[in-house]
């Protein structure tokens, strides 16, 4: 495919920043200067001031003679180079490769990407109207070759699109600093009266090399197709991806393990650099038939460890069906999160829950069964048995109360309270007899009662009598009696745990 | 003289135990809160971390037992740092509970699973973690396969792992390495007085290797295990029949 390229120079780059950030000065003559052996020396000027002969170069002082109210604001010789990132990352929407062009300009490789707008005119039309939007005076060119864009952006005339293959008649007619040279050798071309390209396009290369140097013979090259240019994108930030092609289609299962370890080890290689870990990672399978094959794994913590992935991933590698074989696999992370560095132990065997391989570890459990089955609890602010204590949302999760130690409270608690028969004495001592499960317990001791009230806001409910007992071979319940005595009969009795 | 005989005989046996085949595992933490007594059935007199221990309990209630056993030697293993994982068949331990025996239970990691096989796999893979304090499982039967393969997970990470085994359809042989059995016993209280006393258990060594089998009446008071010896208690229990 041939290949397109796209120049834009901004006339007026930094001024027209400046406008843009104060639109008052849109009708002001004004320059941007900064200080060189003892003067002030301008480095831009806006339209209206360049139309009245001030140019880049002058001191600001000759420029006050002829404009009196020339505003002179102060130069930041970063600020080029920022702007034109800013703008070659905005320009990502137009093509993938975009390159930054010192001190104005840009530079986007459009090869196949026109006919996504309707075509060239139209593409360079839409791209022309945006930066107008902006307040940009931008000119623009598409040609064959980077150096004949560049020229026809500054120095050409109407057409702004060069057809393929015509980029040598278009720049026959331009000057020779079309040609990206240095300043003395335009002089000296200058001199000897060689004022267009055309007129030393043909002359022997030994004496151009001779005279002017190897660089105006590159430059001519590359403007003309002749020589290989590549221009250097600036860095989007790319998507944490990996592929990995397959010459022939893949069905076994070793096969897909060996891209899969592949790709991890690539992914998991950007991503130690990037000081990053992937949280959840999805890994597909591009099926002969078109059927895309995918599995995905999550993590509890960053992790960039591809022996660990790839153990997550193992667990479920079978559930991918090859059928005809698989022709290209894809790594994705779809979440990914700075990694926080973990100092590294030197000795001392307990680790705290925050640990690296106790939260793998619970990946590959979470991995394998479900991690709806992992637990862990903290304390809540409740004194219902069944609500006093919650479930973490994490595993670094730190308590916002302290655990209750104040009462006896059964090592094993039944999820729902079972009724039991009892014989107690009324009004409120433990029962002398319970039966739980056909087998009637005689109780010997007892503890209690401790009253825990129902909690009215989260449901309705009679308050709980509690009692520790002790049976005659020494197990120990905690049973509870539902509500008063009374003569409605509304109370009902209940074992609600076993104690150590 | 005797006393000179049984030193060269305690040093024979400590020099026959690697013979055995006995390796000394990692014990850097002393489990002050074990009594001496239950020590000494070990070999070297040192409760073995690293190993798997089986525990039998055949009720509910001494399940529950077991569990505050468990609890008890695990406050001295973690002393409120490190993590511990507790698969389980069920939601039945009831977290808050696990403070009074010194352990902070958002430290303890609970998996609940329902096939026993899932349980093995988990506690064989918790096993092979470094660094540990503990793993507890819960199944009702163990074979001596699955039982060889928790011990050989161990043997890298020396980790200490608890199996608890409800009603176990047969006790079979298995590789742990110490077979218990705890059950409830009844609270003593001085001279009648209200209330349910310190939980008192009658813990059974039911199996170890190299060491001695033996049976203890314990009580949990005040964070850390008492032995009571069993002649007091005869003598007391005689005295209550008489008196």
């Amino acid at each position: 495919m041939q290949k397109r390229f796209i120049s834009i120079w901004f006339r007026y780059l930094k001024t027209d920043w400046w406008i843009r950030r104060r639109p008052m000065l849109h009708d002001k003559p004004f320059v941007l200067a900064s200080p060189d052996h003892g003067r002030m020396i301008i480095t831009a000027a806006n339209k209206l001031t360049q139309k009245q002969g001030i140019d880049i170069g002058m001191a600001v002082a000759d420029a006050r003679a002829l404009i009196p109210s020339l505003e002179v604001l102060d130069d930041q010789p970063e600020t080029s180079g920022r702007l034109l990132n800013g703008l070659a990352e905005w320009c990502i929407r137009y093509t993938p490769a975009v390159a930054i062009d010192p001190p104005d300009g840009l530079l986007l490789d459009v090869t196949g990407c026109a006919h996504l707008w309707g075509g060239e005119k139209q593409y360079l039309t839409e791209i022309r109207k945006r930066f107008k939007h902006f307040g940009y005076d931008i000119s623009i060119a598409l040609a064959d070759t980077v150096g004949a864009a560049w020229a026809i952006a500054r120095f050409g005339n109407n057409n702004r699109i060069i057809e393929s293959g015509q980029q040598t008649t278009a720049l026959l007619s331009l000057p020779p600093a079309a040609l990206r040279i240095e300043a003395p050798a335009i002089e000296r071309l200058e001199k000897l009266g060689l004022r267009q390209i055309s007129q030393l396009i043909n002359m022997p290369r030994s004496a151009l090399r001779r005279r002017f140097g190897p660089q105006i013979l590159q430059s001519l090259d590359q403007a003309l197709g002749y020589e290989e240019e590549v221009i250097n994108p600036v860095q989007p930030i790319e998507p944490y991806q990996e592929r990995l092609p397959c010459l022939e289609p893949i069905v076994t299962t070793t096969g897909i393990e060996i891209g899969l370890q592949r790709l991890l080890d690539a992914l998991c290689h950007r991503l130690q650099q990037e000081q990053k870990g992937l949280r959840t990672a999805l890994f597909k399978g591009y099926r002969m038939d078109g059927k895309i094959q995918k599995i995905e794994i999550g993590t509890n913590r960053p992790s960039g460890n591809p022996n660990h992935l790839f153990k997550l991933f193992e667990d479920k590698i079978e559930s991918i069906e090859p059928a005809s074989g698989i022709e290209l696999f894809t790594l994705e992370a779809s979440k990914v999160e700075d990694l926080s560095t973990v100092q590294e132990q030197l000795w001392g065997n307990q680790m705290e829950l925050d640990n690296v391989e106790l939260s793998e570890l619970l990946d590959r459990i979470a991995g394998k069964i479900g991690g709806h089955n992992i637990h862990r609890y903290v304390p809540a602010e409740h004194y219902w048995p069944e609500r006093s204590f919650k479930e973490a949302s994490s595993i670094n999760e730190t308590m916002q109360t302290t655990w209750k130690v104040d009462r006896p409270r059964p090592l094993q608690l039944l999820s729902k309270p079972e009724p039991i028969e009892v014989t107690a004495p009324i009004p409120d001592y433990p029962p002398m007899l319970f039966r739980y499960k056909d087998k009637l317990h005689k109780v010997i001791k007892a503890d209690g009662p401790e009253r825990i009230e129902a909690e009215w806001w989260p449901q309705d409910g009679q308050h709980r009598d509690y009692y520790c007992v002790e049976d005659e071979d020494g197990y120990r319940y905690w049973l509870f009696r539902s509500g008063h005595y009374d003569a409605a009969k509304s109370y009902q009795w209940f074992i609600h745990g076993f104690f150590a | 003289m005797d006393t000179a005989k049984a030193n060269i005989i305690a040093q024979l046996k400590k020099d026959i135990l690697p013979l055995q085949g006995f390796k000394s595992t990692w014990n850097s933490v002393a489990l002050d809160g074990i009594p001496v007594a239950i020590k000494n059935a070990f070999p070297n007199a040192a409760f073995p971390l690293g190993a798997v221990h089986e525990l039998i309990a055949d009720s509910a209630e001494n399940a529950t037992a077991t569990f505050g056993f468990i609890a008890g030697i695990l406050a001295s293993i973690m002393r409120n740092v490190g993590a511990c994982i507790w698969i389980s068949g069920s939601k039945s331990i009831f977290p808050p509970a696990l403070i009074s025996f010194g352990i902070r239970p958002d430290k303890i990691i609970f998996i609940h699973l329902k096939k026993e096989k899932e349980i093995l796999w988990a506690m064989e893979e918790s096993l092979k973690c470094k660094g540990l304090s503990a793993v507890i499982g819960e199944v009702q039967d163990l074979s001596f396969t699955a039982s060889r393969r928790l011990q050989l997970a161990i043997e890298q990470s020396q980790v200490t792992g608890f199996i608890v085994r409800r009603n176990p359809r047969s006790l079979n042989s298995t590789a742990c390495l110490a077979r218990w059995k705890i059950t409830s016993l009844p609270g003593q209280l001085p001279e009648d007085m209200p209330g349910v006393g310190f939980p008192r258990w009658n813990v059974e060594l039911l199996k170890v290797r190299n060491g001695k089998p033996g049976s203890w009446q314990i009580e949990f008071a005040a964070g850390r295990f008492r032995h009571i010896p069993k002649i007091a208690a005869i003598h007391q229990q005689q005295q209550k029949k008489t008196g």
